[in-house]
């Protein structure tokens, strides 16, 4: 006796829009995605030698530390916050590192005291922000200040890092197939984003920090710790600073408090173009990423076409942000109210 | 209560002046020399000047429930205009009116993104902050346009026994408080800024009042970069103004107005201003290096928002989570 064979119903031929077979909450990194990949292509039909392996390396070598600012900057907007302090975090870092390099420091310790200042710092700004009720805005300004005034206190002057085992990690290269190159940094930086986005899916801070970014009330009636993740989130993001600095001081090899100045404006702006919604409780680290590179790619771009001037990249910036908050505004619409 | 916010800042000012005395005897004196007045307290009003005139822009913005990161960027292009303008045609009045006029024309633009579109206030006037500074060295072809102009030199250098732009400042602080306490505007930004859906439904405005305060933010940022500039007669348009929108901010917000909307304290600003443009003073006069001048600033703000925060006082009751914005 056989089992009558299973036979699929009829599929239905009328055509799905699209936007009701893809989750609506993936279209804005599709689109990120897609951005990409147009103004990646724009670049490879344009110029010569611009589609190869080295030149997408290339984009995450430059952007290593910015990967990681951006994954740190995610956690926090993702909760509804903002950390405006990273790129004051990250020069307060090359600077720590370079200092205490000089003085002689081992670098494993240069490493963990470089780390730890990090969350101290984004501990400090989370305890401000939750206990104290100060917005986030201004506790970061606050943290922005402090940090990037420690530096000038540490030295007002560059300093270079002469440290063997920094300048090892900094330009050694590891060779990938395809004649591409790429350095410890990006390593790194993919090392966190999987990191990352594991937290933030697969245990229960990752969804907590949605439930606080999607209501902070309802989030506390529920029982959740939202005062444990709201803390959290800038410890992860002083951290994730810290480290993107540390990346930041073996691509310059030096500490400088002038480093990174606004540094925050490309991270937010890389987690806008992203897809995450600043209001919180939408957005994928991975969505950030790519708006790392998006930014990156118009960097290259702007480098390649040589006769353009460097603030081009800024107005090119403006108007991608802005194309992407309009694309979100129109998906935010559709959706019903919630 | 208006009272109690403002008493911390106020300790605050108080304290600042009074730590320069100990270090500078002489620093309450007060001369007057070619019909000019001089002295340390001066300076801190005419240096003090643009970031009270932002200020005071950016608290109008802020008891709707927004924010303007723009008017950095805004006030560098009314520099690099105004400059560009006069060195080309030598033009000063047609030069800042036309600075003026572009500087409108942001505002309405922030504001449009942010009442008829409804993008969030803080990434709305996030694209013209990023952008703005392109732009104004698109205007400078990124050189610094230096100009020689007596009537443009007038606005950030000049003097009429006090220096002629903390009479600016004043003179529009006097204005907006005249306008939004004397009549009903006052109360109707503070209504939007409560909830824009209400106050709508109750018949305000809420799409004129939002376009309103975001062009007058641009235009106070306007005047504030011809201040700049014109202090300096030149136009960067890279360093000009840079962070001046934080330290704006940061006076609205010690000034006790509140980010979260729905309030708002001129005084405050006013306060909140001199304390910021105090505090940078004091760290000349009293000699600490001025590579620490940052970490004093951030100490004296962690301070003061944390002297003024909700929930200092009331730590023994359960902490009501509170969402802003929506």
């Amino acid at each position: 006796m056989t089992a009558p064979p299973l036979v699929a119903p009829p599929r239905e031929k009328t055509r799905v829009p699209l936007t009701s077979r893809v989750p609506s909450r993936f279209l804005p990194v599709i689109a990120t995605f897609v951005v990409f990949v147009l103004t990646f292509g724009a670049g490879s039909i344009r110029y010569e030698g611009f589609a190869t392996g080295q030149v997408v390396a290339n984009l995450f070598i430059d952007n290593a530390f910015l990967i990681v600012v951006a994954v740190g900057m995610t956690f926090v907007i993702l909760t509804g916050g903002i950390d405006l302090s990273v790129g004051s975090v990250v020069a307060l870092s090359t600077m720590i590192a370079a200092a205490t390099l000089r003085a002689g420091w081992p670098a494993w310790l240069v490493i963990l005291a470089v780390l730890a200042t990090g969350a101290l710092l984004g501990l400090g700004m989370g305890v401000m922000v939750h206990r104290f009720g100060v917005q986030p805005f201004i506790a970061t300004l606050a943290g922005m200040f402090l940090a990037r005034g420690l530096c000038f206190v540490i030295s007002v002057e560059s300093v270079s890092i002469k440290d063997g085992t920094f300048r090892d990690i900094a330009l050694a290269s590891i060779e990938l197939p395809g004649e591409v190159a790429i350095t410890y940094g990006v390593v790194i930086a993919l090392i966190v984003v999987a990191v990352a986005a594991y937290v933030l899916h697969l245990t229960r801070f990752g969804r907590t920090v949605y439930a606080v970014g999607g209501s902070e009330s309802s989030a506390t009636l529920m029982g959740l710790r939202t005062g444990r993740v709201k803390v959290g989130v800038y410890v992860i993001s002083g951290f994730c600073s810290a480290l993107g600095g540390l990346l930041f001081s073996f691509y310059m090899l030096s500490g400088y408090s002038l480093h990174a100045v606004g540094l925050e404006l490309d991270a937010i702006a890389a987690v806008v173009v992203g897809g995450t919604l600043l209001a919180g409780g939408v957005g994928y680290v991975v969505g950030s990423v790519v708006g790392v590179l998006v930014l990156g790619t118009v960097q290259t771009l702007i480098s390649f076409e040589g006769t353009l001037s460097s603030w081009w990249t800024k107005i090119v910036i403006g108007v991608l942000l802005l194309a992407f908050i309009a694309l979100q505004r129109l998906i935010v619409r559709r959706q019903p109210v919630k | 209560m208006t009272r109690s916010r403002l008493l911390w800042p106020l300790l605050a000012l108080v304290a600042l002046l009074l730590l320069n005395l100990v270090f500078t005897p002489s620093f309450f004196a007060l001369r007057i020399q070619d019909g000019h007045l001089f002295g340390s307290l001066v300076d801190i009003l005419r240096n003090g000047a643009p970031t009270l005139l932002i200020a005071l822009g950016m608290t109008l913005v802020i008891a709707t429930r927004g924010i303007d990161l723009s008017v950095g960027a805004v006030a560098a292009i009314a520099g690099a205009v105004t400059c560009t303008h006069i060195a080309t045609t030598g033009d000063a009045i047609g030069g800042m009116a036309l600075a003026l006029g572009l500087c409108a024309v942001l505002g309405l633009w922030n504001g449009f993104l942010v009442s008829v579109i409804g993008i969030q206030p803080i990434i709305a006037t996030l694209v013209l902050m990023t952008a703005g500074r392109g732009m104004a060295m698109l205007v400078t072809e990124g050189q610094i346009v230096t100009v020689n102009n007596d009537v443009f030199a007038k606005v950030g250098a000049g003097f009429l026994v006090l220096p002629i732009a903390i009479l600016i400042s004043l003179a529009v602080l006097a204005g907006v408080a005249l306008l939004t306490r004397r009549t009903a505007l006052g109360m109707l930004i503070e209504a939007v800024g409560v909830n824009p859906e209400a106050s709508r439904l109750a018949g305000v405005r809420s799409r004129t009042i939002i376009w309103t305060v975001y062009v007058f933010s641009a235009l106070c940022a306007g005047v504030a970069g011809l201040m700049i500039a014109s202090n300096v007669n030149a136009a960067d348009a890279n360093n000009a103004g840079l962070w001046i929108e934080m330290d704006a901010i940061l006076a609205v917000v010690i000034g006790g107005t509140s980010l979260a909307g729905g309030r708002y304290s001129l005084t405050g600003t006013l306060i909140g201003a001199l304390v910021i443009q105090t505090l940078t003073t004091t760290v000349y006069t009293i000699g600490v290096p001025p590579e620490t001048t940052l970490v004093f600033k951030a100490a004296v703000v962690i301070v003061v928002c944390l002297l003024q925060a909700p929930r200092l006082t009331r730590t023994f009751r359960v902490p009501v989570p509170q969402k802003a914005g929506a």
